[in-house]
């Protein structure tokens, strides 16, 4: 075994045993998240989570909200730009998080953010998207984008669980980077899937509903 | 003082070698629990708390009692809120004075994320909540920590009195001002602003009260700076009890009726002539005369009255029930504190100017500030 692979070996360890299970006691304590699963329980299983969006917090948070378990088999979607900014995110993105990074800025005909996705979680993965494609500004949730019925088109069977995000967007608001530990809320709903020649409107509409409903919950 | 009498010997500031092989020195770690009064008192304490657990236990286990099993869920979850709180308090008095505080300082950083994720505030206010959070509040409770012993150590005890409400009172609109958002300003400055009074400043006076050198008038001079503070918590949360049993009277009449339908006219004056009687037959435990005492918990009860119908009315404008509503399955912890908040203050003031009147204080200032009148200390 060469020093290349002991160093791999090693700093994978480090994020699975101590970095990952440190940062999400970290997220937990300073989102002061209180997690619920509403009509919807943990599970291993093959899933897309997707949440509003105000915050970049919100990806660390859901992933750390999840049991560990669950956790080690979640990918968080992300943006490529941020988080490939600077060695600490990258090293959280890459090895901790085993973020699915999505490149923004250049986007390829055979190689859509849907393609990517698909091909990253295989048959073992659950993923982490926002449908909101970023950040809202005010904490209100936007019209959802195309990218979760592709996903759904192409993964009919996977469930597609709605989760609501309270109050982030004041504990790391736009254009922030220290956070402020007020209290949030994490809860998870009930699953949804695409029906069967369900119009692409008429799903992201539903999916969008079915977050909003949870805001009440 | 006397003109012409002899100065001091050491100068005119006294010597802080005095007391240092005293038990309760701030700087001298050592605990002792071993003074009579302060087991009798605890262990009275945890004698009612049992009783009290077994009777809810047995009664919820029979429902045929014809009680009203949401008034029965409330009692038993305040029973449960007893436990954990007199576990922290008595855990923290055996192992050293600094863990007091920093429990304390927790459950105050706890109480204002509460009252902070409950007020609405802008992107403007981040920076500011950021100083308030991690500036304000942690420095408030280390100046608790470094202890001001009467006025060995003045300057403490004024940065401690004057940090929050004159410094951190201030420097909040000056940070939301450089934010650049004059949209609801002072609004927001004063809800940022009375957060941080009550839940951090007005909650630090409680550990404070580890500070005062009770132990100098007080008989049972081992933990009596402990037994203060646990007579304190302990009125605090006696006075809550009794206003609740005596406002269960047939006749009524409610104060607040919008803001707080179960507070009554009759359960304050009951609460607080009652929580007077223990408060003085208590007085044992204290560094008080018998009136004393009974005085001093009789003000601790109105002004958990206080506390409780202020805190009621910011969550009735709120439009929540409780500050915990947001944490599923617990109470807030500022439902908890909200009358500490108030008494604390009131109480370490009136003990400190109780001291100062006593006469083997009246010695010491005269040695410390011999150009001063003697009560100058109050």
């Amino acid at each position: 075994m060469g020093f290349g692979e002991l160093r791999r070996k090693w700093t994978e360890g480090m994020a699975l045993k101590i970095t990952g299970p440190l940062l999400a006691l970290l997220a937990k304590f300073f989102s002061g998240a209180s997690v619920r699963w509403v009509d919807c329980h943990p599970d291993t299983c093959q899933r897309i989570y997707f949440a509003n969006h105000t915050s970049h917090l919100d990806a660390l948070v859901i992933w750390a909200s999840l049991p560990p378990e669950v956790r080690g088999l979640t990918r968080p979607v992300a943006a490529k730009d941020y988080w490939t900014a600077g060695r600490i995110r990258e090293y959280l993105a890459r090895h901790v998080f085993n973020a699915i990074l999505i490149d923004r800025t250049e986007i390829k005909v055979h190689q859509s953010p849907v393609d990517v996705m698909i091909r990253e979680m295989g048959d073992k993965y659950s993923l982490i998207v926002f449908p909101e494609g970023g950040r809202s500004p005010t904490g209100e949730v936007r019209e959802f984008k195309s990218g979760l019925y592709y996903l759904a088109k192409k993964r009919p069977e996977l469930e597609a669980v709605p989760v609501y995000i309270d109050n982030m967007n004041r504990i790391l608001p736009r254009g922030e980077v220290l956070p402020v530990p007020l209290l949030s809320r994490v809860i998870f709903g009930p699953p949804i899937w695409l029906e069967k020649g369900e119009p692409k409107e008429d799903f992201l509409q539903r999916a969008r509903e079915a977050v909003l409903r949870l805001k009440e919950l | 003082m006397v003109a012409g009498a002899a100065a001091p010997p050491g100068g005119p500031f006294p010597d802080k070698r005095e007391n240092s092989e005293h038990p309760t020195n701030p700087r001298n770690g050592t605990k002792t629990v071993t003074d009579p009064r302060t087991l009798i008192l605890v262990l009275g304490v945890l004698v009612v708390l049992g009783i009290a657990t077994a009777v809810a236990h047995l009664l919820r286990r029979r429902p045929e009692t014809g009680l009203n099993p949401a008034l029965l869920e409330t009692f038993w979850l305040r029973i449960r809120a007893w436990w954990l709180l007199l576990s922290i308090v008595a855990a923290t008095f055996l192992i050293h004075r600094v863990v007091t505080i920093a429990v304390f300082g927790l459950i105050s950083f706890w109480a204002l994320r509460e009252f902070i994720t409950l007020t609405p505030t802008r992107p403007g206010d981040h920076r500011a909540l950021f100083w308030v959070f991690f500036v304000a509040t942690p420095v408030q409770f280390v100046l608790v920590g470094l202890g001001f012993d009467w006025f060995t150590k003045l300057a403490t005890l004024i940065w401690f009195v004057t940090f929050i409400p004159v410094y951190a009172f201030l420097l909040i609109p000056v940070r939301i001002a450089l934010a650049d958002d004059p949209k609801r300003f002072l609004e927001r400055t004063a809800k940022i602003q009375a957060g941080l009074l009550i839940c951090v400043y007005c909650f630090s006076y409680a550990p404070a009260l580890l500070n005062l050198p009770v132990e100098k008038v007080s008989a049972g001079a081992a933990s009596a700076r402990e037994r203060l503070l646990f007579f304190f918590v302990l009125m605090v949360q006696l006075s809550d009890v009794l206003q609740y049993a005596w406002a269960q009277l047939p006749w009524k009449h409610v104060l607040a009726p919008t803001i707080s339908p179960t507070r009554t006219l009759e359960g304050l004056v009951g609460g607080v002539l009652s929580t007077s009687l223990v408060g003085a037959s208590l007085c044992w435990a204290t560094p008080f005369p018998f009136w004393m005492a009974g005085l001093m918990s009789g003000v601790v009860a109105l002004m958990s009255f206080a506390g409780g119908i202020t805190m009621s009315a910011v969550k009735r404008d709120r439009g929540v029930k409780d500050y915990g509503t947001l944490v599923e399955g617990h109470g807030g912890v500022l439902d908890r504190i909200d009358s500490l908040c108030f008494a604390a203050p009131v109480f370490f003031h009136l003990s400190y100017a109780w001291l100062a009147s006593r006469p083997e204080f009246q010695v010491q200032i005269s040695k410390g500030f011999s150009w001063l009148p003697p009560y100058w200390g109050m």
